[in-house]
């Protein structure tokens, strides 16, 4: 169930909150919606859903044209960051919802929302209310509720913006391992680069309003087509006016061909890792090294080493133009 | 104060047998969580829905209002002007308008000390205090006139005797206007930061300066309307001061009961004008209502 | 600073405001009740049961039933479209729902039956058609409707804004019309606030006097309403009847009291 977005633009006012968008979206994919807040990402996947009318441009779900669809006629499950749990309802309504507006049968709508609550492992809970439960609790449930009318996409904003981190990265890897199970068409929104990467398959970077890059998270994060991407997706550094990921910076203590001269102006243990910060002929930069590294130079504050980016950004083949994948 | 800020004052209202007065209920939605979703996207429903919301408004309240001003005004300005000044209207009017002063004063005195009393003091009968105080907003208003004039009639048993005397419509017009600057002060009252009055205590202000200058500044807008409300309550009573006042024309007549008598009397023009100036001086309320709560939703 | 010792400004305050409400709302009270019992119940009782005392209640109860019924319909289709949609006009409408507060009651009869008295237009239409408005049932209800206009959309309104519009979205989201969203989220979520909207509303009604006083014409046994009833008895100096029928009027208004309390939204006013 793939879903097409062709040329959408959306103001809300004067702000442009989608300029011109289009990005195609592969059946059974679980792709990321990635930008800063206030890029137009949320307002992307409200317009998929149905719950924004773009002002002009086209949205196909499945190869039908959606975009003068009312929402309840979509066939998408929506997850809000908020949960919009129905809080005069106990879980089990909350999951049974759609299907009861649906007539389904009460024994079938029995079976499906144990199954779900399995799937959610929220069993126990079918008769709590949403108030009873903590954070990650109802977002579980909110997705338990999206997937139980067997939506043809499943759409996600933010779904662990409001959660702290740990139930975070929990509820992440987890989502992840659902979409394997289920594999639905899955689209989520974030802000952090870290989650999109360790979840998705393929990552949509937006900002300002428009699509910046499309790609796979290594190619994102290999291959960056923009400065913007590249500091969005990682930790950079600017060396001689370059971009360069911390990381790919090599240190030395005695002259390398194309390593330049500079001094440790602070180093920082981070457990495993040492953040070495560097004057650069007046320049300000920092890099990224493993504690073996740190101990065999004997970084130490005042130190003249000898530093060579290993590989700065170079304009690569992604352009930001969608890439076609159906 | 924290964000429901222009609500603290419909909590008021909205806490309360109170109408959820002008101040509170107004300008619901005030924009703040305007959010495009389906609104828009339903034609059908809130044409209707609107249809219907504007209908029913005009054929209670819109059409009725505007034939009211129409007729008070069918023979022209002067004789607006001649019903409006004839002796026993003029005086009626008068004796309204400042009643209803009197009373706003002393409810602006009273019920912000009421409001006090109930937030800040913890009395023994509180709760109860706290629930009767609404009594005015059940209580049908004839039905106060006769508990009135029992306590405080010919009859009375405290031998207070107030009936036919104006001091008589002034005690009907505080009782059916008592609860709301109470009940707009409360709730504002109740979410004061204390934190504010602590650093100025820590800073050497005394018990009265923190409250001149740290609690009244704070609580100076819902005092504002509830006094407001209470003015405009007093000036459209009719019920409860019918028994007490006796009704003696230039004494003890309040505009509500000239313009019923000269309904009665089938006098309609004279009834229409009276009427056509306790609307337009309701309209001024409003006005100010709606400026109180600008003046709220600026500071916040 | 609440727990200072009990000082003298503050027994002060404590005096001055205890006495106020002593003479305006408790003595007043009590000496209604004990005059309404001071000779027993039976005559409170034959006066509540006189042919014009039972009639007087059900025309009460028809209007004011009917009242509540149109404004909680109009309440709730009114908070809905100001909360929920942006239009033009949405402010001026806004600002006229609060118009019945700041109207006199007496100038609301008297604008009704300017308009639907018998000899208007309006009215005489109608009266060709067998139907009057004016001292009439269909008068009184639009009157007590009018005074009591905004109570449900005030109590309905904050709440309505409160919870937002996630949920209504979320239905939609999984498949619920237009229909199916008001009536199984919007509707259970406000259900508190409307009830205590209609509790506000019934007691306005039921005590409604100046408007219907009006409209009604007072035609004993038939368009009299315990409000009014309550003024015929104590101008005919039937005592009795007049403390007998305030005393039930003043009994629904501190049940409204009470079950106001335990309705009132987020209603920590303790």
């Amino acid at each position: 169930m793939s879903i097409k977005v062709a040329g959408v633009s959306k103001n809300f006012g004067d702000f442009a909150a989608l300029t011109d968008v289009s990005v195609d979206i592969p059946s059974g994919s679980l792709t990321a919606l990635l930008g800063p807040s206030g890029g137009g990402k949320s307002t992307l996947l409200r317009v998929i859903a149905g719950l924004e009318q773009p002002d002009s441009g086209v949205v196909q779900i499945d190869g039908v044209d959606a975009t003068v669809l009312p929402p309840q006629r979509r066939g998408v499950g929506f997850v809000f960051q908020h949960y919009a749990a129905f809080k005069h309802m106990t879980v089990e309504r909350n999951v049974a919802f759609g299907l009861s507006i649906r007539h389904k049968p009460k024994a079938e709508i029995r079976e499906r929302v144990r199954e779900l609550l399995e799937l959610v492992h929220l069993e126990q809970f079918a008769h709590r209310y949403p108030s009873q439960l903590s954070g990650g609790q109802r977002q579980r449930m909110a997705l338990a509720r999206a997937l139980a009318v067997e939506p043809k996409v499943l759409l996600l904003d933010e779904p662990f913006g409001a959660l702290d981190a740990q139930v975070r990265k929990e509820l992440r890897a987890w989502l992840r391992r659902l979409h394997d199970k289920v594999h639905v068409t899955t689209v989520f929104v974030t802000h952090d680069q870290e989650e999109a990467m360790e979840v998705a398959d393929e990552i949509v970077v937006m900002a300002d309003g428009v699509v910046k890059q499309v790609g796979s998270p290594d190619e994102l994060y290999e291959r960056p087509s923009s400065d913007f991407v590249m500091s969005f997706l990682g930790p950079v550094t600017r060396i001689g006016g370059e971009l360069v990921r911390p990381h790919d910076i090599e240190l030395f203590d005695e002259p390398e061909a194309g390593a330049r001269p500079a001094t440790v102006s602070r180093v920082t243990r981070l457990g495993f890792e040492v953040r070495v910060d560097l004057d650069i002929d007046g320049e300000e930069a920092w890099a990224q090294v493993t504690r073996g590294t740190a101990e065999h130079l004997a970084l130490e504050q005042g130190k003249q080493i000898f530093i060579r980016p290993q590989h700065t950004r170079t304009s690569v083949a992604a352009s930001s133009a969608p890439r076609s994948t159906s | 104060m924290s964000p429901p800020a222009s609500n603290d004052l419909s909590a008021g209202g909205g806490g309360t047998l109170a109408v959820p007065p002008l101040t509170g209920g107004p300008r619901i939605g005030g924009g703040r969580t305007a959010r495009r979703g389906l609104s828009g996207r339903f034609v059908v429903g809130p044409t209707l829905t609107g249809g219907f919301v504007v209908l029913f408004l005009s054929v209670v309240v819109l059409i009725p209002l505007a034939v009211l001003v129409y007729k008070s005004t069918g023979s022209g300005w002067a004789g607006f002007w001649h019903q409006v000044h004839s002796p026993f209207a003029w005086s009626a009017l008068k004796l309204t308008v400042v009643m209803s002063l009197l009373v706003a004063l002393i409810n602006l005195v009273m019920g912000t000390a009421i409001a006090w009393l109930l937030v800040r003091d913890r009395m023994p009968g509180r709760q109860f205090l706290d629930t009767i105080i609404d009594l005015p907003f059940a209580l049908p208003t004839i039905v106060a006139g006769v508990t009135l004039i029992l306590l405080f009639g010919p009859t009375s048993p405290i031998g207070i005797n107030l009936a036919y005397a104006r001091s008589g419509v002034l005690l009907a017009l505080l009782f059916v206007s008592l609860p709301f600057v109470v009940r707009t002060v409360q709730p504002v009252l109740l979410e004061l930061d204390r934190d504010m009055e602590e650093a100025a205590a820590s800073l050497g202000a005394s018990q009265f300066t923190i409250f001149r200058r740290i609690i009244l500044p704070t609580i100076a807008p819902a005092m504002a309307a509830g006094t407001t409300l209470a003015f405009a309550r007093a000036l459209s009573e009719f019920g409860s001061t019918v028994l007490i006042s006796g009704n003696l024309p230039g004494k003890t007549q309040v505009a509500a009961v000239f313009i019923y008598g000269k309904i009665q009397e089938d006098s309609v023009t004279g009834a229409a004008a009276v009427s056509t100036v306790l609307l337009a001086v309701s309209l001024v309320v409003l006005v100010l209502l709606n400026v109180i709560q600008l003046w709220v939703a600026r500071r916040d | 600073m609440t727990r200072n010792r009990t000082s003298a400004p503050r027994w002060g305050l404590r005096v001055v405001v205890l006495a106020y409400l002593m003479f305006l709302l408790v003595l007043p009270v009590v000496v209604i009740l004990y005059r309404t019992f001071q000779h027993g119940l039976s005559p409170v009782f034959d006066a509540l049961t006189t042919s014009d005392a039972q009639h007087a209640y059900k025309i009460t109860a028809i209007v004011a039933v009917s009242a509540v019924v149109l404004n909680t319909v109009f309440g709730v289709a009114a908070a809905i479209l100001l909360v929920r949609h942006r239009f033009p006009g949405r402010r001026i409408l806004d600002a006229v729902i609060d118009l019945p507060i700041a109207v006199s009651p007496v100038v609301v009869g008297l604008a009704l039956t300017l308009v639907y008295g018998r000899n208007t237009a309006v009215g005489s239409w109608f009266g060709r058609h067998g139907i009057n408005i004016i001292f009439s049932l269909p008068g009184m209800v639009i009157a007590t409707s009018f005074v009591a206009l905004p109570l449900v959309v005030r109590a309905v309104g904050p709440v309505l804004e409160e919870i937002g519009e996630e949920q209504e979205q979320a239905a939609a989201t999984l498949g619920a019309s237009a229909f199916q969203r008001f009536t199984r989220i919007t509707l259970p979520s406000i259900r508190g606030a409307l009830a205590y909207g209609v509790v506000l509303s019934l007691a306005r009604s039921l005590g409604e006097f100046g408007a219907v006083a009006v409209v009604s014409g007072r035609l004993l046994g038939k368009t009299e309403t315990v409000p009014l009833y309550v003024l015929d008895l104590y101008n005919n100096f039937n005592q009795t009847g007049a403390y007998a029928a305030s005393t039930s009027l003043v009994l629904v208004a501190v049940a409204a009291l009470v079950a106001s309390r335990f309705l009132r939204p987020r209603g920590a006013m303790t």
